[in-house]
């Protein structure tokens, strides 16, 4: 357990040191959201409709930003090797990285929901809905990345490869998300059928994740 | 304990990198790998290692903790020193002794190496040979058994090497094994050499 909890220590410091990247997924979510009304005009009515599934949008493209430096950075270092010489199960070392990274880049994006929803036209109860499903929602999207991370591993600047890779796994979970948020601000379905159905996907893909990513490393260390 | 290697067979890429290896490294022994470039010393090491799979053979560590597989009680300095720049010297230490397995890491392992001194300078800082010294105190700061070393006197100057040398004596005479790849005398009187030729 000392060992999980080093390792979780390790990776949150390294992320909020300066060149960790932590709060660049932040920035490129407000840039995203604040280009949308240029594009979309100023029709309050209509960025008030859509707000929900831009901030999604907007989330779910910033998650995939940072997913590189998850599991790279230690595989050009030596690190994940002699991770391998350690005492704990990879699927464990893996899933404490993962959390780390969901710390440091998708909390961020929950946080920062809420103040973009006003760029949107998005009222205070509609943001914190909106903020509500990102939070139980992007813990998915870093797990299901986690996939895509281990697989890319070996390869140089897989960054690109990374993000088409792991965008079609992440439909569910935006389709879920952006449905429990309309479900919040318009209805006519109770909020809780789409979130419950989120919260299962994240539950869902926290196993698959670690577990694939885990076996996708051990096979693709060679 | 016995490190034992029956008819090691290594394929990466496609490629036939050695067969039909053969060794045996006792208690307190060292075992150097040599051979020319390209003759699969480091695959051997990562073989050991359990980074490369074994396309046939038998590895095994006779006597060792039952509890832990081969790789857990081994250590591990390759070419890449699983440092991060942004860590302090002493952070990087502590995280990879904690992370290994050691109880309450100390500041021995950077003693020992003689960076106690640079103990708070953050590693982007170091010079190839203080990096070097650095992944060398994390084979002092958690006890293992087995130490695989490849290359292990590259960056280092006369003094470090002596002080390398001094470490794994010390290790040896504590009943450790080593087997380390080298193209050079690593500082041991007493060793046991495996030539590596090229595959048939």
């Amino acid at each position: 357990m000392t060992a999980l909890a080093a390792l979780f220590v390790r990776d949150v410091r390294l992320a909020i040191r300066v060149g960790g990247g932590g709060g660049i997924g932040v920035l490129f979510f407000l840039i995203v959201v604040t280009l949308m009304p240029f594009a979309i005009g100023p029709d309050l009515a209509l960025l008030g409709r859509i707000g929900p599934a831009i901030l999604w949008l907007g989330a779910l493209l910033a998650s995939l930003l940072t997913l590189d430096r998850l599991l790279a950075m230690d595989q050009e270092d030596g690190s994940l090797d002699l991770m391998l010489t350690g005492r704990s199960p990879l699927e464990l070392a893996v899933a404490a990285k993962a959390l780390a990274h969901w710390l440091t880049t998708g909390l961020p994006l929950v946080i920062a929901a809420p103040l973009l929803g006003l760029f949107l036209n998005l009222d205070l109860g509609s943001s914190g809905a909106v903020a509500l499903t990102l939070l139980a929602g992007t813990p998915a999207l870093t797990f299901i990345g986690l996939i895509g991370a281990a697989l890319s591993v070996t390869l140089r600047r897989g960054g690109l490869l990374l993000a088409v890779l792991v965008m079609p796994l992440t439909v569910p979970v935006l389709i879920f998300g952006v449905a429990a948020s309309n479900a919040a601000l318009v209805g006519p379905l109770p909020f809780g059928t789409p979130f419950t159905i989120l919260c299962a996907l994240t539950l869902i893909s926290i196993v698959v994740g670690t577990f694939a990513a885990a076996t996708a490393l051990r096979h693709g260390m060679e | 304990m016995r490190l034992l290697g029956t008819q090691l067979v290594c394929v990466r890429g496609g490629r036939q990198v050695f067969a039909g290896l053969d060794f045996d490294v006792g208690a307190g022994e060292a075992l150097v790998v040599t051979g020319r470039n390209g003759a699969g010393k480091s695959s051997l090491l990562r073989m050991i290692a359990g980074f490369v799979r074994t396309a046939g053979g038998l590895l095994e560590l006779r006597h060792g903790d039952p509890e832990l597989t081969l790789p857990e009680q081994a250590h591990y300095l390759g070419h890449q020193d699983a440092l991060k720049p942004s860590l302090s010297v002493a952070e990087n230490l502590d995280f990879w002794a904690r992370y290994l397995g050691a109880e309450a890491p100390g500041r021995d392992g950077l003693e020992a190496v003689g960076l106690g001194a640079v103990a708070a300078l953050p590693a982007a800082y170091l010079s190839a040979g203080q990096r070097r010294r650095l992944s060398i105190a994390r084979l002092v700061a958690v006890q293992r058994p087995l130490w695989l070393l490849d290359e292990p006197t590259s960056a280092l100057d006369r003094a470090a090497q002596e002080t390398l040398a001094g470490l794994m004596r010390a290790h040896l005479a504590g009943g450790g094994l080593i087997v380390a790849a080298a193209h050079g005398p690593i500082g041991l009187a007493d060793t046991k050499e495996l030539r590596l030729e090229e595959a048939p």
